[in-house]
């Protein structure tokens, strides 16, 4: 189970922090990158034993992510020297988050921690402004693909072209 | 506690004739596969993808889509732009199997002796992949690919909408069978 207020709904304010991320422990948070989109994606943990793995997917869709201006961000429990040997795998080039220490207290406050001790596989997408725009829980062991994403950060270019209008 | 909102995956782009496809036109059924031609499990739902079209050749016809994931897999964009260049030639379906057939020599080296085999002059190809002739397409439909909710590889489409489900072939006849049918 998780939270129990659930996943972070739209019109939320993002909760703000920062943890040690790939490739080099640089501490990273969603606040650095106001101004524009933040894909945040929630996970359970590296090394999931398919070619479907949703990190290395995301990765692969790099250039489409790019055409919106937005920044992903992965997370899990994992520690800095799993996400970094997994990045160093699959190719990821995006951060991966480590929330280790505090154990999973970023998905806790994203409502996003799940009782056995992993984050749930959730995503949420930030606005420039650091509001929540768009969040999704999927089934543990569905990867969710990116559909979704990119159909949230179309909404946020048409809400944006209108207010510049 | 919120419930797992479940949204079922569909096909963005719809068939036309710039794509691959094997089977009859007017086929029942259309299953359209997103493969990165390096990927293990494309390749174990190779067999099975051919073996459904010979049990329901008047049923079911096969589009084929490009999905190289390529920070994963070195060689599968290179194959990719490689069928393409075999697909303008009409060759498409030879170059597909070779590949999905030889999935232990896609190398440029052992590439080149595919092509050839396939019967098409491999330094006219190789210098069309060299100069990205083909990128454009292969870019084109992954793209078309992760809009439509495209997960991983393989993933199907059995009219226009996401197989979740796996890839042997009792589940392909059964997954053929319930859309011929609905």
């Amino acid at each position: 189970m998780s939270d129990p207020n659930g996943l972070i709904q739209p019109g939320r304010t993002a909760p703000g922090f920062t943890l040690p991320a790939t490739p080099d422990g640089a501490l990273i948070g969603p606040e650095q990158f106001r101004g524009r989109p933040v894909v945040l994606a929630f996970y359970p943990a590296d090394w999931s034993p398919v070619c479907g793995d949703q990190m290395a997917l995301y990765q692969s869709a790099a250039p489409v992510f790019a055409q919106y201006q937005a920044t992903v961000l992965g997370l899990s429990v994992d520690s800095i020297w799993s996400h970094r040997a997994f990045a160093e795998s699959r190719g990821i080039e995006f951060p991966l988050l480590a929330d280790f220490e505090p154990k999973g207290e970023v998905a806790r406050s994203y409502g996003a921690y799940t009782s056995n001790g992993e984050a749930a596989r959730a995503l949420v997408v930030l606005n420039p402004a650091g509001t929540v725009t768009w969040s999704y829980l999927s089934p543990p062991d569905v990867n969710p693909g990116a559909d979704g994403i990119f159909d949230a950060l179309d909404q946020l270019a048409a809400d944006r072209k209108v207010m510049a209008g | 506690m919120s419930t797992p909102l479940q949204v079922t995956a569909r096909l963005r782009d719809p068939v036309t004739t710039d794509d691959h496809i094997r089977g009859p036109a007017d086929a029942a059924v259309t299953i359209v596969e997103y493969g990165d031609f390096q990927c293990q499990f494309c390749g174990a739902a190779y067999p099975n993808l051919h073996e459904l079209l010979r049990q329901r050749a008047d049923t079911v016809r096969l589009v084929y889509r490009y999905f190289p994931i390529a920070n994963v897999h070195p060689y599968a964009e290179r194959a990719a732009e490689t069928a393409e260049a075999a697909g303008v030639r009409g060759r498409f379906w030879e170059m597909h199997d070779w590949l999905y057939e030889h999935q232990d020599q896609l190398d440029p080296v052992h590439l080149s002796l595919g092509v050839e085999q396939v019967g098409l002059p491999p330094d006219e190809l190789n210098a069309e992949v060299e100069n990205r002739a083909h990128a454009d397409r292969v870019r084109r439909d992954f793209v078309g690919g992760i809009r439509s909710g495209v997960n991983g590889t393989p993933t199907l489409f059995v009219n226009g909408v996401r197989h979740d489900g796996g890839y042997d072939l009792p589940d392909l006849l059964t997954a053929a069978d319930a859309a011929a049918n609905a």
